[in-house]
């Protein structure tokens, strides 16, 4: 292990190739987790899909809405893309007013009233 | 730095467990009801955490850029107070327009 040692930062700076490995170490658990989400996104699909009735479908897109925030938040590390933080910020919204609204219609049949 | 390390890792494989626990509550619970209490709460634990350890990480491998730790914190506390809520409106829903509960003894609905 190389150590580095810079009068302003300490050991280890953000240019070392030690920091270089531990983030590439990281960058790999990123894409692992990333897979995995996407493994229990699959999961969850199952219930879109064949689920019985409407509520069940609402639900699990729901709970389908919820993973890809976390999702979008991993992939804006894995990628060091801060600008998908703003899109999971955009889709946590979208996912809130989207399911009241659909809540709303199933219960009135309309929205506007 | 290697601990902030670890304590990323263990976040992240936290918040998977819950992901995973509520995918399968979600696919293997007999009814609505039963359905939404299991995925409910694990989904919004499970997000909390892996964002949180997303924020660990931040902190000590990105420092000089604290507005995008605000701006996860504050992705947390909005799953955290908009997540449950849906789970209410859509099972209040249900229960209004005539879905009844599992009982012992019942199939899978």
């Amino acid at each position: 292990m190389e150590e580095v040692e810079d009068e302003r930062i300490g050991k280890n700076p953000p240019w070392s190739s030690d920091h270089l490995r531990r983030m590439a170490k990281m960058i790999s658990m990123f894409l692992a987790t990333g897979l995995l989400i996407t493994i229990a996104i699959t999961l969850s699909l199952y219930r879109v899909v064949v689920g019985p009735g409407v509520f069940n479908r609402t639900a699990a897109v729901n709970v389908i809405g919820t993973k890809t925030i976390v999702l979008l938040v991993v992939m804006g590390y894995y990628f060091e893309r801060p600008y998908f933080f703003d899109i999971a910020l955009l889709y946590a919204l979208i996912n809130f007013v989207g399911t009241l609204v659909f809540a709303k219609y199933l219960e009135k049949g309309e929205l506007w009233s | 730095m290697v601990l902030v390390d670890a304590i990323t890792i263990a976040f992240l494989g936290a918040g998977l467990f819950f992901l995973f626990v509520g995918s399968v509550g979600l696919l293997r619970f007999p009814d609505f009801y039963t359905r939404l209490h299991a995925t409910g709460k694990c989904d919004t634990l499970g997000a909390g955490l892996i964002i949180l350890g997303l924020i660990v990480h931040h902190f000590f491998y990105y420092p000089g850029t604290i507005l995008i730790t605000v701006k996860l914190l504050f992705l947390i506390l909005f799953i955290f107070i908009a997540n449950p809520t849906a789970t209410h409106a859509i099972m209040r829903v249900a229960y209004k327009t005539g879905v009844l509960p599992w009982k012992l003894g019942e199939g899978r609905k």
